[in-house]
C-alpha cells in the first residue's frame, strides 16, 4: 500500500502539472511544475509522508533504468547522426565537460564570496 | 494437438509489449550487475551497456524501433512521475540549501546559460542544421524536462532524448576524473556541477560517489531543469533562431 499511495500522489501532482501548464499556456513541462507544486506542499507540511518517501526513492533509485528507451532511439536518428556526427559528437563531449568545468568554478567563486562560514564537507566526511 | 510452431509464436511476441518491456528490464539489470562486477567502473556506464545490448538484439531480429518501444513506453512514461519525484530529495536538502541558496542559485543559472549557449554556439560553428541545434540545445536537462523544451522551441523532442542520454553517459563517465584532474574536491561543488550538466545520469554516478555529492547533484538537476525550463525558450528567442 505505500508504494501505491506515494506513486498515487506523484501522479497525481504530475496531472495538475500538465493541466495547469495547458491551461495557463506556459512554456514549462508539465511535471515540472508538478515539482514544483509538491514541493510548495511538503514546505507547507513540513515533512514528508512516509508512502511519498518510499515512492519518489523507489524510482529516483532506477532513475538510469528510465532513460534507457529513449536512449535506444539512437537508432531512429541513425542518418541525421552520421550526416552531422562531428558537430553533434563535438557539442556532446566539449560542451558537457566545459559546463561542468564552468559551474564549479562560478559555484566555487559565489560560495566563498557569499557564504564563507559554510563547512565544507570533503570526501572523508561522508 | 499440433507441434507449437515457434514462428506463431515470434509472430505473437514481435507484435506484444510484453516483449520490449522484458527485453528492457532484463538488459538493464544484466548491465547493472556488470557495472557491480567491474566494481563500478564508468566506462561500463549502465544505461549505456544496456542501450548497446536492446540495440544488437533489435537489429539482429530485426523488430523496428516503434514496435519495442511499444513495450518500453511503460519505462519511459515513469520519467514524468520521477520528475515530480524530485521535489522529494530537494526538500530534504533545505538546510544545507539554506545556508548556501544564493551561490547555488548563481552556479545553476549560469551554467544552465552556459550549457545552452556553448551548445547552439558550438553546433553553428561545425555546421549543424537548425533543427540539430535547437534539439541539443537543452541536453543538459533531464530528459521529460529536455523533450518538452525541444519540442516548444522547434528541436525534435525524439531526437532530444537520445542527446540528453548520451550527454549524461558523457558527464557520468568523465566527470569524476575531470574532477580529479581539475582538483575539484569540494562534494557540494562537484554535486552542482555533475547535476547541470549530467541531470539524472550524472546524478546516478554522484550517489556512487557518496551521498553528498549525491544530493548535491540531484539538488542541481531538479532546480537546473527548471532554470532550463524558463530560460532556454527565452535565450533561443534572444538569438533568433
Amino acid at each position: 500500500m505505500m508504494f501505491l499511495n506515494g506513486i498515487t500522489w506523484l501522479l497525481v501532482f504530475q496531472l495538475a502539472g500538465e493541466v495547469a501548464v495547458r491551461l495557463l499556456d506556459w512554456p514549462v513541462p508539465g511535471p515540472v511544475l508538478g515539482m514544483l507544486m509538491l514541493f510548495i506542499v511538503l514546505l507547507v507540511a513540513r515533512q514528508v509522508p512516509a508512502s511519498l518517501d518510499t515512492a519518489s526513492t523507489g524510482l529516483l533509485a532506477h532513475l538510469s533504468l528510465l532513460f534507457v528507451p529513449a536512449g535506444v532511439g539512437i537508432m531512429v536518428h541513425a542518418d541525421r547522426l552520421l550526416a552531422e556526427w562531428l558537430p553533434i559528437v563535438a557539442v556532446l563531449l566539449v560542451t558537457t565537460l566545459l559546463t561542468m568545468l564552468f559551474t564549479a568554478g562560478v559555484m566555487l567563486l559565489a560560495s566563498r564570496w557569499l557564504a564563507p562560514g559554510y563547512q565544507r564537507e570533503g570526501q572523508s566526511h561522508d | 494437438m499440433t507441434e507449437p510452431d515457434l514462428a506463431d509464436i515470434w509472430v505473437y511476441l514481435s507484435a506484444s509489449p510484453l516483449l520490449g518491456l522484458t527485453m528492457t528490464l532484463v538488459a538493464y539489470l544484466l548491465a547493472f550487475r556488470l557495472y557491480q562486477r567491474s566494481g563500478g567502473s564508468p566506462m561500463l556506464n549502465p544505461v549505456l551497456v544496456a542501450v548497446a545490448m536492446i540495440i544488437l538484439v533489435l537489429l539482429v531480429t530485426g523488430i523496428p524501433y516503434r514496435d519495442y518501444f511499444d513495450g518500453a513506453q511503460f519505462v519511459h512514461f515513469l520519467l514524468g512521475p520521477a520528475t515530480v519525484a524530485l521535489a522529494v530529495p530537494l526538500f530534504q536538502q533545505l538546510s544545507r540549501l539554506r545556508q548556501l541558496w544564493l551561490p547555488v542559485a548563481i552556479a545553476i543559472v549560469s551554467g544552465v546559460v552556459f550549457a545552452a549557449g556553448s551548445s547552439i554556439a558550438l553546433a553553428w560553428l561545425l555546421g549543424a542544421s537548425t533543427e540539430t541545434q535547437l534539439s541539443l540545445a537543452p541536453k543538459s536537462a533531464t530528459a521529460p524536462v529536455a523533450m518538452g523544451i525541444s519540442e516548444t522551441i522547434g528541436g525534435l523532442p525524439s531526437l532530444t532524448a537520445v542527446l540528453v542520454v548520451v550527454t549524461g553517459i558523457v558527464g557520468a563517465v568523465l566527470g569524476t576524473r575531470l574532477f580529479q584532474v581539475c582538483r575539484i574536491r569540494d562534494d557540494s561543488v562537484r554535486g552542482i556541477a555533475m547535476g547541470v550538466a549530467a541531470h539524472g545520469i550524472g546524478t546516478a554516478r554522484a550517489f556512487q560517489v557518496n551521498n553528498t555529492m549525491g544530493a548535491f547533484s540531484g539538488l542541481a538537476m531538479a532546480l537546473s531543469a527548471f532554470a532550463t525550463a524558463l530560460i532556454v525558450p527565452w535565450l533561443v528567442d534572444l538569438i533568433g533562431l
